[in-house]
């Protein structure tokens, strides 16, 4: 073997050996424990802050507003999709921290007309014309109770 | 003395051929080297193995899945970035389609009354499909997004490096970067509410149950009963990608 290859192996082994060595420094401890890639990762996803909160949480209070809804129309309904995320009026319930909507433009959001809505899914309003004299849809309908009409 | 020297040479060769072949196939066998090769089989262990329905036919196009997953995933509120969004299809008399999804529907869709001219028109909600095959994690130059032993396509954010191959990979468009931290984001299925036993945020605020989700190991579970009970079909089935997102009442026009 010629001298000058001879005097090169050492030099590719400690290019081995440094690489080797800061691959090691590099990658995450837990890379690999499920497969390729930080087994961590999985924490960090699982421990990001919830905002909404869930029906159940509303439950433990509102119980009786959950059985005024229990006959309702909208009994499937859950809480959140109209009051909003939620959480932070479940840490600290007060009337501020809770959206309470019923404009034409939010009840419209599922009830104005629409052809790709199924109307069997959804009784459908035209929100310009219906009792154009009311503001609100609330004014009439108490969401919670739809056919108990207000005077 | 050439002829020899030929043969011997020769002989060389071959062994050192030989060697090296071996070498490969003996180190394809050593365990740090199996990391390199990515599943694409459902593991085999035990626990949920997650997956989606989505029923155009009981959709109403509220957008409240696309408002709320916005706020829970404190997704930027600029119209292009999404983790989930509702578009609506409407086909014409004349074969032409239109697909409109105004700010990802996140502010619902604006009252609409002209039917004449219109053969049919329904709403398609949208999110990451989670396949079982994802081209999106097959693309990671450095193992920053996976699919997890529950069938969910993750984002490992601090190791991604904002290269966006995955943004490009998805057939689905369901990954974006985001402008703040410069990493890849996309739906999670709520992993956070997920793993704590509570429905993600756009199952939780539908409010007709056209969405549901589900373990596909469980023959009890509510997706399972839903794909028993219905035809379901996954969006661009000739990818291959082993999509676990299930629409009832797909129709052609869907891209």
């Amino acid at each position: 073997m010629p001298e000058q290859l001879k005097r090169l192996f050492p030099l590719f082994a400690i290019f081995i050996i440094i690489f080797l060595i800061i691959r090691h420094l590099l990658i995450p401890d837990t890379f690999g424990l499920y497969g390729h890639y930080r087994g961590d990762a999985l924490k960090d996803n699982a421990n990001i802050e919830l905002v909404y909160a869930s029906k159940e949480a509303c439950i433990e209070c509102h119980s009786d507003i959950r059985e005024m809804l229990e006959m309702d129309e909208h009994s499937d309904i859950s809480c959140l999709s109209c009051h909003g995320p939620g959480l932070e009026h479940v840490e600290n319930p007060e009337t501020a921290n809770i959206e309470k909507p019923g404009s034409r433009e939010f009840c419209g959001r599922c009830h104005a007309i629409n052809p790709a809505r199924s109307t069997n899914m959804i009784i459908q309003v035209d929100i310009k014309e219906h009792h154009a004299e009311k503001k609100d849809c609330i004014d009439c309908h108490n969401p919670h109770q739809v056919w108990e009409i207000k005077e | 003395m050439g002829n020899k020297g030929i043969k011997s040479s020769r002989r060389k060769f071959v062994k050192k051929t030989a060697a090296i072949a071996g070498t490969l196939v003996a180190s394809s066998l050593i365990e740090p080297f199996k990391l390199l090769v990515y599943a694409t089989e459902e593991p085999k262990d035990e626990g949920p193995w997650w997956g989606v329905g989505i029923d155009i036919s009981k959709c109403i196009g509220c957008g409240l899945c696309a408002k709320s997953c916005k706020i829970e995933n404190n997704v930027p509120e600029d119209p292009f970035f999404f983790r989930s969004w509702v578009e609506q299809y409407t086909v014409y008399n004349d074969g032409t389609v239109k697909v409109v999804s105004p700010n990802g529907g996140i502010d619902g869709f604006n009252q609409e009354e002209d039917k004449e001219n219109i053969f049919k028109t329904f709403f398609v909600p949208k999110m990451c499909n989670q396949c079982a095959k994802s081209p999106c994690t097959q693309v990671c130059p450095v193992g920053a997004t996976f699919e997890t032993p529950e069938g969910i396509t993750l984002v490992d954010s601090e190791h991604c490096i904002g290269c966006s191959y995955c943004v490009q990979a998805c057939p689905y468009g369901c990954r974006y970067i985001h402008p703040e931290s410069i990493v890849a984001d996309k739906c999670t299925l709520c992993y956070h509410r997920l793993t704590k036993g509570i429905a993600p945020a756009c199952m939780e605020v539908c409010p007709t149950g056209a969405r549901i989700y589900g373990n596909l190991r469980d023959p009890e579970s509510e997706l399972v009963k839903y794909m028993k009970n219905n035809s379901y079909q996954v969006l661009k089935p000739n990818l291959n990608t082993g999509s676990k997102l299930y629409y009832n009442a797909l129709s052609a026009e869907v891209i």
